[in-house]
């Protein structure tokens, strides 16, 4: 192909040239172009190379049909942006594009090999081939095959480009800016709704800016739009989805069509669209024509030659031969060799073509062959002629030529209608699936609903040829590099779904989604196993209709925006004191306070030591926390908690354990009974939400009748953990209507009164098995409580620790975490937590799943302690745990480590696990294999410090 | 996005706003202690999984709160009508 610029004609403004750069070298085109218009009037004919072949490529359509024509954009640093088709990038000054999927360059590329040995690369070549041995495909078939065969590369740096997100709501919105659609627009407006009209280009019009006859009626029609007060029209829009209830998610383009100096302010914008109505008018995209060499650079679809001549004013070559088997490819070449494009010859499959057609064609000088089909194309980076012959058998014949215009019929734009969940219906006059019955308040209009008349044709599987189909490069998707022989080979080798053979093949699964593959591929599947192609199938369309920027998508929701960041009021001092933090859900928490350089280990063990032996203080405040409130509080927690709670007096806390209806441990917590009919209830941090709802969805579908009402007061409460031996000293000066003496005050019962002049619920209560409270103060006064106890702890060597710490204190006394040491298969059995069930209660959520056979069967895993024989050694949480170390593989294991840290009280590294029936097993040697060694550890009770529970008492 | 109508706030919300309950009309037993373990696992476990009408609880989480039962297509994702949590299911609603 050598196309070049018409002198006259074309939508483009001659007065305005465009600079631009592809593959490093200058071109200029005009305002009004497309990368591709304006490359072909540069004379360039390779455009990128195949998928897998790597052969060599040119430009098929003229739209986001377009399957091979895939360039990348450099906008400058990071802003790089891989897979645009190139007949969708608007040109303008400053654009940098290049070829993808060639090395070294486009014209000598040294994967084409692969096309040479084609025949090595059938149809599920990968699946039968790269199988064995295993470790070879992760060493080497996988990373050489994703070099090799791939579109552009993804950019790595951080897209710094924003991008901004909106909602519309209208009465009517039309998707596609056609005549149809404009018409479609305009009838709706004088209902008086609103009404918005979607366009993918820089002009509406769609088809008709390719039909200079339609000008002037476009014209008048876009001046009626710009008329309507009521009517919004987005254009370089592409509506990419369309959802439930008449939703639609659009991706407009602000800023890509710009020079990169005028490009100001979000580079694209998400539309999220309700609609009351919805009508379709996408159009239809021609479909090619599978025969020998159709991919060959400069064979294109005959509606791209005409909208490349009559819109852009260039012409795709000197010498143009069409191949047709619909009548639309005749009026093509009539149009565009009146815009004065040299038409070499029109070839139909069809004996007959209308008569006007064939007088017209005539009498413009097009030689003329009915009854033929061209048998080959010469030429492999650009066309240089054709070889055709009559029924494609007939002797053979040649025209020297560099371009050929396919032109197979239409396939109307149905991607939308079936996002919608509409029906198909097959339609044999259009040889393709027609809008049947819509689920949603839609409509299609135009050509996509099969009410536009684009003449008639007939509808070819292959065209015929001497050659047999598995000797012919003739391609079903060009993007996937799909032929006709494949899908040959697919129904052989007994694929008879059109899914399987789709999947099997890869037809239609490229990032193209197979608009001009999808129905050429269908057709050959249909003749190749004698059933009508209405018998096979169709696949399924799934949004986005054209790929999308991740960022259009994600729109706002990124850094702090992406995910809300929880912080507790004492966050702020945390920061000041150099806490690392870490997320435990939502929340950011204070993992451990370094000082100076300190690493998280020496900090941690500092901070276990203070805690023990002096005083700590921590941030609890993430705490679930409920408030219970009503006159059957106590019996609604005594049938959700495994404990009894009816005999729980005010002033006392109790630690409860929550199952779900199948019996495994869902959360824990300590709550406090403030008064007869209230409770303050605390559930783990990330378990929240999940408590909150399972407790309500009880209350309300279950015991309606009980008279409690629940409110999540997680954030209402600053939660001040204070542990150590001198944790009631540090309050006492501080704390005033409550009697802190041991005796009045013991071990898990909860006062009120006021701390530093705050109103406060105290609770003594205990994570780390020393003296300890938790000072629940309302969370605005949060910050001035914990500054007065840090205060007042100076005298007493008061350390701040984080979650690593209470972790670590927590496993030396062998309190589990919910989700760590559980995992959701686990029993209050299984985790020692049987002391915690009321075994006279008559019903609690999961009593009577415990009551099955195999909650309570040998062989279950149970929570159990380990210590290495190295005491210095550490296991990693999550090791598996062997009894035999030298069984043979696959070894039996038997359970796995929850939970180990170094333990400054027991001077040595400490570990929690769930083991099969560990606790018989305390007193062996169990078996940790990691990568080299095997690490051999004592099975223990799960407790490492101060069993009797002496120290909580003090 | 699908718009669902809250029966108590008498509303269409957004979807997001709400979160999904599982099959609709289940009673948890009075006496689980009476049930067997077949009867028990059948209340636990099974559930009807019919391509169509669908009695099913949902739960405007991120509004009023409330649990409530909706028959939905689960073909086209149709919410044919959402009723209050108590309320009998429609005729012909797959139990």
């Amino acid at each position: 192909m050598s196309g070049y610029r018409l002198a006259r004609g074309g939508r483009i403004d001659r007065n305005r040239p465009v600079a631009f750069r592809f593959d490093g070298r200058d071109y200029s085109g005009f305002a009004g172009d497309t990368l591709a218009s304006a490359l072909v009037a540069g004379g360039v004919t390779l455009l990128g190379r195949s998928f897998k072949y790597h052969r060599p490529r040119g430009l098929l359509g003229m739209g986001a049909e377009e399957p091979n024509a895939l360039v990348t954009v450099d906008r400058g640093p990071a802003r790089i942006t891989p897979n645009l088709r190139a007949t969708q990038v608007a040109l303008h000054d400053g654009l940098v594009a290049s070829s993808q999927n060639r090395w070294p360059s486009l014209k000598f590329d040294v994967v084409a090999l692969n096309d040479v040995f084609g025949a090595l690369f059938p149809a599920g070549f990968y699946n039968k081939t790269f199988m064995w041995p295993r470790a070879a495909w992760e060493a080497l078939y996988e990373p050489v095959i994703r070099r090799l065969a791939g579109l552009g590369e993804s950019p790595v740096a951080r897209d710094p480009d924003h991008y901004d997100a909106t909602y519309a709501h209208c009465e009517v919105l039309v998707i596609g800016g056609g005549i149809a659609g404009i018409e479609a627009a305009l009838d709706a407006a004088q209902t008086g709704g609103r009404v918005i009209l979607i366009d993918d280009q820089d002009d509406l019009g769609g088809g008709a800016l390719s039909d200079a006859a339609l000008w002037p009626l476009l014209t008048d029609l876009k001046a009626r739009l710009a008329g309507c007060a009521n009517v919004t029209v987005l254009g370089r829009t592409t509506a990419f989805g369309y959802y439930h209830q008449n939703f639609i998610g659009a991706v407009e383009s602000l800023t890509d069509h710009l020079a990169p100096a005028e490009a100001t302010g979000p580079r694209e914008r998400l539309w999220r669209i309700r609609a009351g109505e919805v009508v379709l008018a996408q159009g239809a995209i021609e479909r090619p024509l599978v025969f020998d060499g159709n991919d060959v650079p400069g064979v294109m679809l005959a509606s791209a030659g005409r909208t490349l001549a009559l819109r852009h004013g260039v012409a795709v070559g000197r010498a143009v031969v069409v191949m047709a088997a619909h009548d639309s490819g005749w009026r093509d070449a009539l149009a565009m060799a009146e815009a004065g494009v040299t038409i070499a010859a029109i070839i139909d499959i069809r004996d007959v073509v209308p008569g006007d057609l064939a007088e017209a064609a005539r009498a413009a000088g097009i030689a003329v062959h009915t009854g033929c089909a061209i048998t080959h194309v010469s030429g492999r980076h650009a066309v240089k002629g054709v070889t055709f012959a009559a029924a494609g058998t007939g002797p053979e014949r040649h025209i020297a030529c560099d371009a050929v215009l396919m032109a197979g019929g239409w396939t109307p734009s149905v991607h939308l209608w079936s996002h919608g969940k509409g029906s198909l219906a097959w339609s044999e006059a259009w040889g393709a699936y027609l809008p049947g019955t819509a689920i949603e308040n839609c409509r299609a209009v135009g050509a996509c609903a099969g009410a536009w008349s684009l003449g008639s044709g007939v509808i070819t599987a292959v065209l015929p040829n001497r050659k047999p189909v598995r000797a012919q490069k003739a391609f079903v998707d060009f993007q996937n590099d799909v032929k006709a022989r494949d899908i040959h080979l697919a129904v052989q080798e007994g694929m008879r779904s059109i899914e399987h053979i789709k999947r099997y093949t890869t037809n239609g699964m490229a990032t193209d989604q197979g608009k001009t593959s999808n129905l050429n591929g269908l057709q050959i599947a249909s003749t190749v196993l004698g059933r009508p192609v209405a018998d096979i199938g169709l696949t399924t369309f799934r949004p986005p209709y054209t790929p999308q920027t991740f960022g259009a998508l994600m729109g706002h929701h990124k850094d702090a925006l992406f995910q809300p960041v929880r912080k507790s009021v004492i966050d702020d001092w945390a920061t000041a004191q150099g806490a690392v933090f870490e997320n435990v859900s939502n929340w950011r928490r204070a993992r451990y306070f370094p000082r100076g350089g300190e690493t998280m280990e020496a900090a941690v063990l500092r901070e276990c030591a203070a805690v023990r032996n002096a005083v700590g203080m921590f941030d609890a405040s993430t705490l679930g926390k409920i408030e219970v409130v009503g006159p059957d509080a106590a019996e609604f927690l005594n049938r959700m908690y495994t404990n009894p709670w009816k005999g729980l007096q005010p002033g006392r806390c109790r630690y409860g354990l929550l199952l779900r209806e199948d019996g495994f441990i869902m959360d824990d917590g300590v709550s406090a009974r403030i008064a007869d009919d209230r409770f303050h209830l605390t559930t783990t941090t990330g378990g929240a939400a999940r408590v909150l709802g399972m407790m309500e969805d009880y209350l309300q579908t279950e015991w309606s009748d009980l008279d409690v009402w629940l409110t999540s007061t997680t954030e209402q409460w600053a939660v001040i953990a204070l542990q150590g031996p001198m944790a009631r000293a540090v309050i006492a000066p501080l704390v005033e209507g409550i009697d802190l003496d041991g005796a009045a005050f013991p071990h898990m019962a909860g006062r009120e009164g006021t701390i530093a002049g705050v109103p406060t619920r105290l609770f003594r209560v205990s994570f780390t098995g020393e003296l300890g409270f938790e000072i629940n103060v309302p969370a605005h006064e949060g910050r001035k409580v914990w500054d007065a106890v840090h205060a007042a702890g100076q005298a007493h060597g008061i350390t701040a620790y984080g979650t690593e710490t209470m972790h670590v204190l927590r496993a030396e006394k062998g309190f589990i975490i919910v989700g760590q040491d559980t995992d959701g298969t686990m029993t209050p059995a299984d985790m020692g937590l049987d002391w915690a069930v009321g075994k006279k209660k008559p019903d609690f959520v999961g009593k009577r799943s415990l009551a099955r056979p195999d909650m309570d069967a040998p062989g279950r895993k149970q929570f159990v302690g380990l210590l290495t024989e190295d005491a210095g050694e550490l296991l990693e949480e999550g090791a598996q745990v062997v009894a035999d170390p030298d069984a043979p593989i696959p070894m039996p294991m038997i359970g796995h480590v929850t939970s180990a840290y170094r333990s400054a009280a027991a001077g040595r590294t400490i570990a929690l696990a769930v083991i099969a029936d560990g606790r018989a097993r305390i007193g062996q040697t169990v078996f940790i294999p990691m990568p080299g060694r095997v690490i051999r550890a004592k099975v223990t009770a799960p407790m490492f410090y101060d069993p009797e529970g002496s120290r909580l008492n003090a | 996005m699908i718009l669902i109508h809250c029966p108590y706030c008498e509303e269409d919300r957004p979807e997001v706003e709400f979160t999904y309950g599982g099959q609709a009309h289940i009673a948890r037993p009075l006496d689980p202690a009476a049930l067997d373990d077949a009867e028990w696992e059948s209340f636990l476990y099974i559930r009807s999984n019919p391509r169509g009408r669908h009695a099913e609880r949902w739960r405007h989480a991120h509004g009023c709160a409330r649990f409530f039962n909706a028959i939905r297509d689960t073909v086209t994702d149709r919410f044919e009508v959402t009723y209050k949590a108590g309320e009998q299911a429609p005729d012909g609603a797959a139990r």
